[in-house]
């Protein structure tokens, strides 16, 4: 058996279903392919070989007696900022980088229970902040559609390695369009579901108001499949959503026939690339070619977005971040001369530069005399966007758009300048802000490089969603799509 | 509005971070671009706008019974600890 790297997530879970190959079979296929495209790639932190195969050795016995999850024996990988007990989990820091999780996150643990087997642990952005995964302690990750190009950030590495085809579906956390902005440029698909929908439980905090974990996969489908095992309360997160999980995989069989589609003219302005535009409108007319009524919207406050995202995610980060204090766990300083020697210089070794900026940024418009101006404003113009969203669904089912302005772009070329870096995620940041479901589909390709269709529903419609990109992704091919040097 | 190397420094206080000579002036010019950036927001009229500060408009923050659900894992968690001794964190003295 060769060749089953090139299957969907789906179609490999059917396949160990029937038993038309085995865990171990596909595990050690796919442990070779991550073997040999890390030194190019670098979209791994940790390999756990051993421990995957030993898993997979267990999954073929479970589905051997006919038993199994949804996910027996299906290979995935772990972003690195969720926390898998006995495995170091860096979050992509030299702070973390000595750091062995003694729990799993619940999304860790909810995957293994469906059966699913982890492959390691993948690279992304210092702690999520980036967006084109440079920030990390462990070295960028290049794109697979050309090395000299990022992949995206902060998912970079689950994104890579799902496009290069090294794991079916990885899991990913999207707190500005670090699930979807990866997956536009990498031509895959990106799943961030409803804030609240996946437990933040175990997932290394960033912005706490607006970190939600997801999926990146080949296909809509997959990542319904995904999802669905992902998703749900829990009561160790405090902003769990108590609400049932619907079954995603199921809902895709709703037809698009009469679905509502407002396009955002917010998103088609000045900063787009106009081959995007192409490949977005071209998505539209298929949409509508299946019986989507493709009409305009507006969200007049979102160019807002992007200033408020700045102030937001550094305050909650800056917070968030005061605990690797040196004590507990994380990165020590050699000899500290007193217990403030200690917090700074281990804080200040710890961290990288991206990382520090966002902490300064954050204690700066959280301090005494800055925070009406810039935080509580924030705050304020944040509820205009989500209010903004909110009208706009009354007439629409969903909103969509391009996922970014630009196809991926080369590896240094933005790091000089923070600001043009954090203008990446326009687009993305929208649905952060406002807590709503969003995905990113390949809707095209300019000059080899795949462009990404955004799909935004109303809070917790994420099967609308997924079956609003499945119906896409039914119409076309660009989903199927691999890198030449890893089909 | 531009920063002065001061108030990097006592921002850096306040954050418990060291910063090298040559991180100064970088953070500097980017903080300070990155507050004239965010400076748009100033021309968004917010008069009688709530500040928001869940996604979940209406959601209210779960309470728990207060009543202990985890084991004693002390022994596992300090695995991961720079210093320990008898069961507690050291840290540099803080009182001579």
């Amino acid at each position: 058996m060769s060749a089953l790297y090139t299957r969907t997530l789906t179609q490999l879970a059917e396949g160990l279903r029937r038993r038309s190959f085995s865990s171990v079979e596909l595990v050690g296929e796919l442990l070779a392919r991550i073997e040999k495209n890390q030194p190019l790639l670098n979209a791994f932190i940790s390999v756990t070989a051993e421990e995957a195969l030993a898993a997979a050795r267990a999954a073929d016995r479970t589905l051997a007696a006919g038993g199994g999850g949804a996910l027996t024996g299906v290979p995935i990988a772990h972003k690195d900022i969720f926390c898998t007990e006995g495995v170091r989990t860096t979050c992509g820091s030299r702070m973390l980088d000595n750091f062995v999780s003694p729990y799993n996150a619940t999304v860790v643990a909810k995957l293994k229970s469906a059966g699913a087997v982890v492959l390691g642990k993948t690279n992304m952005d210092e702690f999520a902040m980036g967006s084109s995964n440079e920030t990390s302690f462990y070295g960028p990750v290049r794109n697979p559609w050309n090395p000299q190009l990022v992949p995206g950030g902060s998912s970079g590495g689950s994104a890579a390695a799902v496009a290069a085809r090294l794991v079916p579906g990885a899991t990913a956390t999207d707190t500005g369009g670090s699930i979807r902005q990866p997956a536009a440029l990498c031509g895959i698909t990106g799943m961030k579901p409803t804030y609240g929908r996946v437990s933040r439980y175990g997932m290394v905090a960033f912005a706490s108001s607006l970190d939600q974990g997801g999926t990146l996969t080949a296909t809509a489908a997959d990542a319904a499949l995904m999802l669905r095992e992902m998703a749900g309360f829990d009561p160790r997160d405090s902003t769990s959503v108590e609400r049932p999980v619907p079954d995603y995989v199921a809902a895709l069989a709703e037809p698009i026939a009469g679905l509502r589609v407002g396009v955002l003219a917010e998103f088609f302005d000045q900063g787009l690339d106009p081959e995007n535009e192409r490949c977005v409108r071209e998505a539209l007319k298929v949409l509508e070619g299946h019986g989507a009524k493709v009409t305009q919207a507006s969200l007049p406050n979102l160019p807002l977005s992007v200033p408020v995202y700045y102030v937001v995610a550094p305050a909650e980060c800056s917070s968030n971040l005061a605990r690797y204090d040196g004590v507990r766990f994380g990165h020590r300083c050699e000899k500290p001369r007193d217990l403030n020697d200690m917090y700074r210089r281990s804080r200040g070794e710890g961290f990288g530069a991206e990382v520090k900026r966002r902490i300064m940024t954050g204690t700066y418009v959280l301090s005494a005399g800055y925070y009406d101006a810039y935080y509580l404003k924030a705050q304020r113009v944040r509820a205009l966007i989500n209010a903004d969203f909110a009208r706009a669904f009354n007439g629409v089912d969903v909103l969509v758009g391009p996922t970014t302005p630009t196809p991926a772009f080369p590896i240094g070329a933005k790091t000089s300048d923070p600001i043009t870096m954090y203008l990446n995620d326009i687009y993305t940041i929208g649905a952060n802000l406002a807590g709503l479901p969003a995905i990113s589909v390949p809707c095209g390709f300019v000059q080899g490089l795949p462009v990404g269709l955004q799909i935004v529903g109303p809070h917790f419609s994420e099967a609308r969603v997924l079956a609003t990109a499945h119906a896409f992704q039914c119409a076309t091919d660009w989903h199927t799509r691999i890198p030449v040097g890893y089909a | 509005m531009a920063l002065t190397r001061e108030q990097i420094a006592s921002i850096a206080t306040l954050a418990r971070l060291d910063l090298t000579s040559s991180e100064i002036p970088v953070y500097q010019e980017s903080l300070s671009a990155i507050l004239e950036f965010v400076g748009a927001l100033e021309r968004a009229d917010t008069s009688n706008v709530t500040p928001m500060a869940h996604p979940l408009p209406g959601l209210t923050q779960r309470l728990r019974p207060d009543v202990i659900t985890e084991g004693d894992g002390h022994e596992r968690y300090q695995l991961n600890a720079p210093q320990t001794a008898a069961g507690l964190y050291l840290v540099p003295k803080v009182i001579e």
